[in-house]
Formats: structure tokens, sequence, C-alpha cells
């Protein structure tokens, strides 16, 4: 098997009003593969498609036209189900139950025994971070932090090859989204496959192999996240970091090459380039004004400036 | 065994919603009834008592058959719980089955402690030759009430709770009065009008099969084969109904 999860041209129309109905395309022609084994990051601004992709593999919605499979299988097969794991956005669970016993009732629907169910259940609560006090406390007394870590908690109930996140960091605290960013990354070393979708693009940085930018239902950038920051035009560019020499010494030097930047630094300068070619002339320059060379290196968008840049057009 | 985890979960989830409180209402009416009706109606106790007893567990049967029942799907889809359950490998059949079961066990509860309420009533006033027949009756009740209740998730999977609520009630109301329809058609002299009301008297369900309150409280037993043909007409009118929501169910998008 190639691909965890493989969409291919997947569509989603909603139809909005009552009397005339109108067709509003969520979800445009999406074609996305996810390696095993790896922690997918799924970005876009708010209405970009992101929860329609994952409720339609979580076969909540059907699609208006495309496929998709996950671990081989069409997303219809029900008992593809036994092997992936689902965190919703917002969690929402039955209030009237304990966590332990929503905990346990979900181990019932995969079919574990009473000890399996209960050994799985303590130690997810514990891995999430829920207190052992908290663990009998009814959901509906539950902070949304704490709806959170449950959330995440029953998604891995049944140690899922493929687990999807839908912003799993959500309504956590600073230490509560690093333990989780640890949690991740625990999956990662176990050989899960993580598939989630954030706002927090630290996260995306911290955590994931590669990355899919979603604009308007359709898909605006995707693959490995360091190569996409270095691809944009932008990222063409260098930086030369001299020492011992001041900017105004070589200003004049330089200023025949088309867009370059000279910066000051405390202990020299900071030269940007836009293309490779003009590398060689700057160095020349630096020597001759008994400049050393510290540093060359090509500039690296942040992954804010992709994201703005991919999901604003 | 999905459908059993499901079912146990909807039967737990009407017990903490208080559901089951009615039967305090349900006691507190017997034991009043039992206490003062020997002082109202001389030497009738026995008969006031079933027919106020069985009444109740009817009433009180549909109430929550239809308040819980057109609520019981449409909640799991407003509070989202359903995006949990559904990745997990879960049909949509075997959920709308599970919810089903769970509240006729609610129901089944219901009816059973009920049941043992008017029967203690009935010892106590000296009526314990009616038990049989209050019991058979007890049964009918329960059957009518899975018919209900599959009723009312019906509508509840393509309608607003209470739209569900009022279309059941009207089934419910028409339904003890459907041999009247017939009535009404034959006396129709339209072509027109005798085809509608023969067609409503088919397609809803007859709970007039189900009614056996007044000869309970004449002292009489359900013969065999109306309890048989009972339950035969309910599990199969189930059937139908739950294989419809189901169809409907599994169409449905979750936004």
């Amino acid at each position: 098997m190639e691909y965890a999860v493989e969409i291919k041209n997947l569509s989603k129309d909603y139809e909005t009003g009552f009397w005339k109905k109108k067709r509003v395309r969520a979800l445009d022609d999406l074609t996305l593969n996810v390696r095993p084994g790896q922690i997918f990051g799924f970005l876009g601004g708010n209405g970009a498609g992101k929860t329609t992709t994952i409720k339609t593999l979580m076969r909540l919605q059907f699609p208006t036209a495309g496929t998709a499979t996950i671990l081989g299988h069409d997303i219809s097969d029900v008992q593809m189900h036994r092997r992936i794991g689902y965190c919703p956005e917002n969690p929402y669970f039955y209030d009237y139950l304990t966590a332990r016993e929503l905990m346990e009732y979900f181990g019932e629907l995969f079919g574990y025994d009473p000890t399996t169910r209960k050994k799985k259940c303590e130690d997810l609560l514990t891995a999430v971070g829920l207190q052992e006090k908290d663990w009998k406390r009814q959901l509906r007394k539950y902070s949304k932090g704490m709806l959170q870590r449950v959330g995440l908690a029953q998604s891995l109930i049944n140690d899922p090859e493929v687990v999807f996140m839908d912003e799993p960091m959500s309504g956590l605290d600073p230490v509560g989204r690093l333990e989780v960013r640890e949690l991740i990354a625990g999956l990662r070393d176990k050989g899960t496959t993580v598939f989630m979708s954030t706002h927090i693009l630290s996260d995306i940085e911290a955590l994931c192999d590669e990355v899919a930018i979603l604009r308007n239902g359709k898909l605006a950038a995707s693959g490995n996240l360091q190569e996409l920051l270095l691809q944009s035009e932008q990222n063409r560019a260098l930086e030369v970091n001299v020492q011992g020499v001041s900017a105004d010494a070589i200003r004049e030097q330089i200023e025949f090459i088309a867009g370059a930047v000279i910066s000051p630094k405390p202990s020299g300068v900071s030269i940007q380039i836009l293309d490779e070619s003009d590398l060689a002339a700057v160095l020349e320059i630096s020597r001759n004004s008994g400049g050393k060379l510290v540093s060359v290196h090509p500039v690296k968008q942040s992954l804010e400036e992709l994201f703005v840049k991919e999901t604003e057009g | 065994m999905n459908v059993l985890s499901i079912a146990k979960n909807a039967f737990r989830e009407a017990v903490r919603d208080r559901i089951l409180y009615n039967l305090i209402l349900f006691v507190l009416l017997i034991t009043a009834s039992a206490i003062f009706l020997g002082e109202l109606t001389a030497g009738q106790e026995a008969r006031v008592i079933v027919n106020l007893g069985l009444s109740s567990v009817l009433l009180f049967g549909a109430f929550i058959a239809i308040f819980v029942g057109v609520s019981l799907v449409w909640k799991e889809i407003e509070k989202r719980t359903v995006y949990s359950i559904f990745a997990k490998p879960i049909g949509r059949g075997e959920f709308i089955v599970g919810k089903y079961l769970g509240l006729c066990s609610t129901l089944l509860l219901n009816v059973l402690v009920m049941g043992i309420g008017v029967t203690l009533a009935l010892v106590y006033v000296g009526g314990s030759a009616m038990i049989a027949g209050l019991w058979g009756a007890v049964f009918l009740i329960f059957l009518e009430l899975t018919v209900v209740t599959a009723v009312a998730i019906m509508f509840s999977s393509f309608s607003t709770p209470a739209l569900s609520a009022l279309l059941t009630f009207f089934v419910f109301l028409i339904g003890h009065f459907s041999a009247s329809l017939l009535d009404l058609a034959t006396s129709m002299g339209s072509k027109a009008a005798i085809g509608f009301f023969t067609f409503i008297y088919y397609l809803l369900p007859n709970l007039s099969n189900f009614s056996f309150i007044t000869n309970s409280a004449n002292g009489q037993s359900p013969p065999a084969a109306l309890l048989g043909g009972a339950f035969v007409y309910a599990v199969v009118y189930d059937i139908i109904l739950i294989t419809i929501t189901v169809a409907i169910f599994s169409r449905r998008n979750f936004k």
C-alpha cells in the first residue's frame, strides 16, 4: 500500500436556501495522497474545506464527485473504520457519561473485552493528561480543554493505523498543547499516520512532514513542508552575511545589482540578493572592502508567509 | 453486538435523563386510587383500578414513546455525538436499530413497573382474579408502544422534533380509530373518497389491535390467538418502519 490516504478528484456541494435552492461548492476536485507513517498537516483559512474533507472521509457526508480510500479501502467500507481514529473539531460527547464510561462504551463498539477496555481506557486518559479524579465526573462538567483531551483519547482507543484530527489543539492551554504535540509525535514514532487539520502554524512546523493548503475548496499547494517553504520566487533569494565591513562602505558598490538589499548588523552587514548569479559579484565586493564572509544561505519564508500567500491567492 | 451496546447506552441515557421519574407520579396515582376509590365506586374498585391503571400505562408510555422517540436520533445529530460514533465501525442501520431497542427497553421497564403497581393495587382491593387479564393487556400496550416508537423515529429521520411529535400523535390518535376509517369509507359516495380512506386505513397502524383495556377491566383475559396475532402484527410493522427509517437515515449528510 503506497498511500495511507488517497483522495481523487473529491468534490462536495451543499444546497442552501429554502425555496430557491442554490448549490455551493465546498470542496472542488481535491486530489491528495498521504504516505503511511507521516504527520500530514491540512491547512486553510476558515471555510476553505478542511472540515468538509475530513467529514467526507469519515462518511459523515457523501461526496458529490470523486473517490477516496483509507488504507486501501473505500471510505464507505464500515469495517475499515476498525483501523482508523477520528478526533472531531470541538468534540461533543454524551454529556451524561463520565470520561471512563465514554471510553468503555467506545471500546465496546470495537469489541474489546472488559479487561482490555479498562486498561486501554486508563492508559489513554492518563496519556492525554486527565487526572484520575476527573474520570468519574460527567462530561457535562468538563471544560473545553478537558473535552478536547477526551476527544484525543477516544480517537486512539483502537490503536488506529491512521488517525484524523480536526483542530486537535483547540481549547488547550500552552502546557496542554505541548503535551498533545508530544503525544502526536509519539504516534509517528509508533508508525501511526496522522492527518491533522489546524490553524496553529507553529504546531504544523513542529510536527508535520508534509502539508496541503486549501483555498476555497481547492488545493492551493501541497508537498514536503521544507520544500514548499523554499519553492516560491522569494525563496530563490540568498542572504550573504559579512563581518568587518560597514553598510555604508559597500552600499555604493552594490547599487548596480538589481534588487540587492543591505541591512546593517552588529558586526557587519547582511546582503540579500534575488539571483544566485549575483553572488560572485557580492562576494568580490565584500572581500575587496576588507570583509570576512560568514555565511551564505537561501532566504526561507516562514510558514505564516506561505500560508497567507496560498490562502489569499 | 454493536446494536446491543448502542441499545444499552440509549437505555442509560433515558435513565440519566430522568425519563423514569414518571413512575413516581404513576405510583402516587395508583396508590391514591386504591385508597380512595373504594369509597367512591361501591364494589367496582377493581374494575376502576384496572381501567385507570392501564389507561395511565398507555398514556404515560405513549408520551415517552412520542417525545423521547422523536428526539432520539435528532439529538445525536444536533449535539454532533454521531460524529464520533460513525467514525467507528458502526453502520447507520445498526445505530438506528440500537437506539430503537434502547428506547423499547426503557418502555418495557416502564410498563413492567407500572404493571406491578396496578397488580399490587388490585391485590389491595381484593381483585386478584383480574391479574391474568391485566398482564395480557400490559403486554398488548407494550407492543403498541413499540409501534408508536417506530413511527416517531421514522418521522424524526427526516423532520423536526416538533413536527415529528405532532405527526406521531396524529398516527397514534387515528390508529385507535382506524376501524372507523373503513366505516367512513364505505359510507362515502365518491370513489375517490372511498379509495383515500381505504388507503389511509391500510397505511396507518391499526392500534385497536392492541386495545384490551376495557375487556381486561371486565375480568377477561386476551386469548392466545389475539396475543400472537398482535405480536406478529407489531413485529412486522416495526420492521417495515425501521427499514424505512434506516433507508432515509443512510442517505443523510451531517453538516
